[in-house]
């Protein structure tokens, strides 16, 4: 009995050393990707000073992100990184508020609607919307409100050209008597919020034959071929042009002005007052038809944000040469593969990217769900079904989620991106790994420890070796889980193929979505198929490594 | 409320007299001339008093005594259920006993170093367990390699025991279990039980998977060996006839109680209980047909 407990001890001992060597190694990887992924917190000891600017995923704030970027890099000696085309409002205000970015482009009314989760005080009130609003955001935030950039990006009521001149449709006041005949394509959200369609109906008594709730892209698509009438629009949006659409005005002041503004942290400012005077360069400089030309070029002509940002600049005579401005050119209408083929440097970035994301993910779900299968097989016993349940729960949080969860812990960038990709892959190894090593042919097992050997040989030179085609099924299984959810990386400024796809659907471009989506699937298959290559040769086949002899 | 054997060690009877008394009707149901040379009352393994019962409440044992001379081998037969695998398991300690103790050559089995005793314990389980991940040479070669035996040695006794037990080395060394039918893998796995020459060799059930003629054949088999190697031996079965063709002594375990214990004639002119007496009635005809 006594031998056997020395044993006992032993095997735990040396599954100690595993583990903690295993942590160590995940420590350290961590600690790599951490310095590769440059904690987006600014540096200021570095030979030069940098800052992060952000923005949202859709193009107009992509735009006017890229034009503070250049701005910055043109106008002072700071360092820029960019990390352009995060998820959401949410996304963007806990990376500024937790110093990840410095500053992005915000919306006024987003600020009060989405962030202070009130409503403005009404226009007519006599009281100055924007001075409270910067109040409260210095007071609680210390984040500033730049002066704002010129035009609005509000809700708008949008109809079609033709309808308009023939129903005389000038206001929203306009459009009630003839509502009833009409048919409303409004976005999810817009028919839910207070602030939009409800609250709108109700100050001016509007009333359609229909209001079909749609996605934005489609809604234009719909409006165009006269399918609907009526539909929610931004002032800015490039398909107003496209599609020939008259906004109406809102002639009872309803909807909260939606003013652009650089929203930058009060630290950064003070401590670099240069940027807040060369975004003060932008102050009341780009009026609504200028934002729709630029939003028209970037969504019809297909040029890339960082051209139209350089034009933008030069347009407004803060950079470059005024005269300067590229062409629409043979790109935008190339055909697809010569097009693919000018990409091929981008696209090369984004896999580079996109596997570094996913293989370090991997990488450390390995080196952590291995030995955490080890020791639940050694010492869990009855409970490490239960354990291994509850790490089951970690697949069922939404990725985006997840990722919302991360930022105000880790930033944006590719370190929370590979730490929302290594939480999700630990499962499917572990899973696998531990029915793997606890259901080794039995009896094999049982005759090897019958015939002498200690429990770690009976690890190391039976289970382990019967279990490793399951082990290798389980990281086949996280290996294209993570690929697959590596494109959602995109979304906190992690790169990777996830970019185009987000762009091209904000764009309603396809050849975009597919210059990401098509890579992302060929890499699952090509890493699969390589794995499971790996497995086979890894398969035992009975010759090799010597016996290990008891000392 | 214990039921020991009439006969356990003390007074057997000789050898040639054994032989040549035929127990029954059958050939097939004993040992053949010059098999078996059992005990000259060497005891190497006592059983005292051994109990188990599982943490379910289940008492899988109940107070057996058992004396294993050298050489011998004793048949443990009973129902499935009966304790005869936990035996089994008891003694290359797969299993600790809950009460009473098994000495091994004067030696308290609890103190030995269980990884040290298995080593010196033969085992065959009923469907080999050979690794499926190891060539037969090496599966052949398991104890002597965890013994640190030397390489060319290794190689040289393999070789031997596959002669042994029938398999042509150069053919069989190092082709995968999977390749070998159930017959060659039952051989495999006695050559790997004997290959480091075990003090006592257990077989659970060791033929049970096998067709009719492939069983007769290892049991041919099994009879040669251990005549040449003169292994003690526990075999497991729930084969009477089997039992009692390869056994120089019975024990029938019931709902795990020992119930008798002693030569095979003993048990069948003296049963101790009815069920050792069905259980025989069983045989007889079987052997007489």
């Amino acid at each position: 009995m006594a031998g056997g407990r020395h044993r006992a001890v032993g095997a735990a001992a040396v599954l100690a050393l595993a583990v903690a060597a295993a942590l160590t190694a995940t420590l350290t990887a961590t600690l790599t990707a951490a310095v590769v992924a440059a904690q987006p917190a600014p540096v200021a000891n570095g030979p030069r000073s940098k800052v992060v600017v952000g923005s949202k995923y859709f193009a107009e704030s992509r735009l006017l992100g890229e034009i503070f970027a250049q701005l910055i890099e043109a106008r002072t000696d700071l360092e820029v990184e960019r990390r352009l085309g995060l998820a959401g409002t949410e996304f963007c205000f806990e990376a500024l508020r937790t110093g990840a970015i410095d500053v992005y482009p915000e919306y006024t009314g987003t600020g009060w609607v989405s962030l202070l989760h009130e409503s403005p005080a009404p226009s007519g009130s006599g009281a100055n919307p924007l001075r409270e609003l910067r109040r409260r955001f210095l007071d609680s935030w210390d984040l500033w409100w730049l002066a704002p950039l010129g035009f609005e990006n509000s809700f708008e009521l949008a109809v079609p050209r033709e309808l308009a001149e023939r129903e005389h449709l000038r206001t929203i006041s306009d459009l009630v008597q003839v509502a009833p005949r009409l048919r409303a394509a409004f976005g999810h959200e817009f028919v839910e919020r207070e602030d939009g369609f409800p609250g709108l109906a109700a100050t001016y008594g509007l009333r359609f034959a229909s209001i079909q709730a749609m996605v934005h892209a489609p809604k234009f698509q719909a409006a165009g071929e006269r399918i609907v009438d009526v539909l929610d629009v931004y002032t800015t949006d490039s398909q107003l042009v496209i599609y020939d659409l008259v906004v109406l005005e809102d002639d009872h002041g309803f909807f909260p002005p939606y003013e652009a503004a650089p929203l930058a942290r009060g630290e950064t400012l003070k401590r670099h007052p240069e940027l807040g005077t060369v975004l003060g360069l932008l102050a009341g400089a780009i009026d609504a038809n200028l934002m729709r030309s630029w939003n028209l070029r970037l969504q019809q002509d297909l040029l890339p944000v960082e051209t139209v940002a350089a034009d933008a600049l030069a347009e407004l005579g803060l950079v470059g040469d005024p005269g300067s401005r590229s062409q629409a050119t043979e790109r935008t209408r190339a055909p697809i593969p010569s097009w693919v083929w000018s990409q091929r440097g981008y696209l090369g970035r984004l896999i580079a990217q996109h596997l570094v994301l996913a293989g370090i993910a991997l990488l450390l779900g390995v080196a952590v769900a291995l030995p955490l299968a080890l020791v639940l097989v050694s010492f869990a016993g009855s409970w490490a079904e239960t354990a291994i349940r509850a790490i089951g729960t970690s697949q069922t949080i939404p990725s985006l989620a997840l990722l919302g969860f991360l930022i105000p812990l880790l930033g944006v960038g590719a370190l929370p991106a590979v730490v929302a990709l290594w939480i999700y892959s630990i499962f499917p190894i572990l899973r696998n790994a531990y029915s793997g090593i606890r259901d080794a042919d039995p009896q094999a097992v049982e005759a090897a420890t019958a015939l002498g050997m200690t429990p770690g040989q009976v690890l190391r030179q039976v289970r382990l070796p019967l279990a490793a085609p399951t082990i290798m099924a389980g990281i086949r299984t996280a290996a294209i889980l993570s690929i697959g959810t590596a494109t959602l990386a995109a979304f906190i400024g992690g790169g990777g193929l996830g970019e185009p796809i987000i762009s091209g659907v904000q764009l309603v471009d396809s050849r975009r979505i597919l210059l990401g989506a098509i890579p992302a699937a060929l890499l699952a298959l090509i890493v699969d198929w390589l794995l499971g290559w790996l497995e086979g040769r890894l398969r035992p086949s009975g010759v090799g490594s010597s016996i290990e002899t008891r000392s | 409320m214990r039921l020991t054997t009439p006969l356990v060690h003390s007074r057997h009877l000789p050898v040639a007299d054994l032989l040549s008394q035929p127990m029954t009707e059958s050939p097939r149901a004993r040992p053949t001339a010059g098999s078996a040379e059992p005990g000259d009352h060497d005891p190497m393994i006592v059983i005292h008093g051994l109990c188990k019962v599982y943490p379910n409440g289940q008492a899988a044992l109940v107070d057996i005594d058992l004396v294993l001379e050298r050489g011998e081998t004793l048949g443990l037969i009973g129902e499935s259920g009966s304790g005869k695998s936990t035996l089994l398991r008891i003694l290359n300690r797969l299993i600790e006993p809950s009460e009473g103790e098994v000495t091994i050559d004067g030696q308290r089995h609890r103190d030995l170093d269980p990884i040290a005793l298995r080593r010196r314990i033969g085992y065959v389980p009923q469907d080999g367990g050979l690794l499926p991940h190891w060539t037969v040479g090496r599966n052949v070669a398991l104890v002597p390699a965890l013994l640190g035996w030397e390489a060319e040695r290794r190689a040289a006794r393999s070789q031997e025991l596959l002669d042994a037990v029938g398999l042509e080395p150069s053919r069989y060394l190092e082709r995968l279990p999977r390749s070998l039918s159930g017959g060659e893998r039952q051989r495999v796995a006695l050559a790997r039980a004997l290959a480091a020459s075990p003090d006592l060799l257990l077989l659970d059930e060791p033929f049970g998977a096998l067709d009719a003629i492939r069983r007769f054949e290892l049991q041919g088999l099994f009879q040669e060996l251990r005549d040449r190697y003169r292994t003690t031996t526990v075999l497991v079965s729930h084969d009477l006839a089997e039992a009692w063709r390869l056994s120089h002594r019975v024990a029938v375990l019931r709902e795990g109680r020992l119930l008798q214990h002693g030569e095979p004639r003993t048990l069948l002119e003296a049963p101790a209980h009815p069920y050792v007496e069905r259980l025989l009635s069983y045989l007889v005809p079987q052997g007489a047909r």
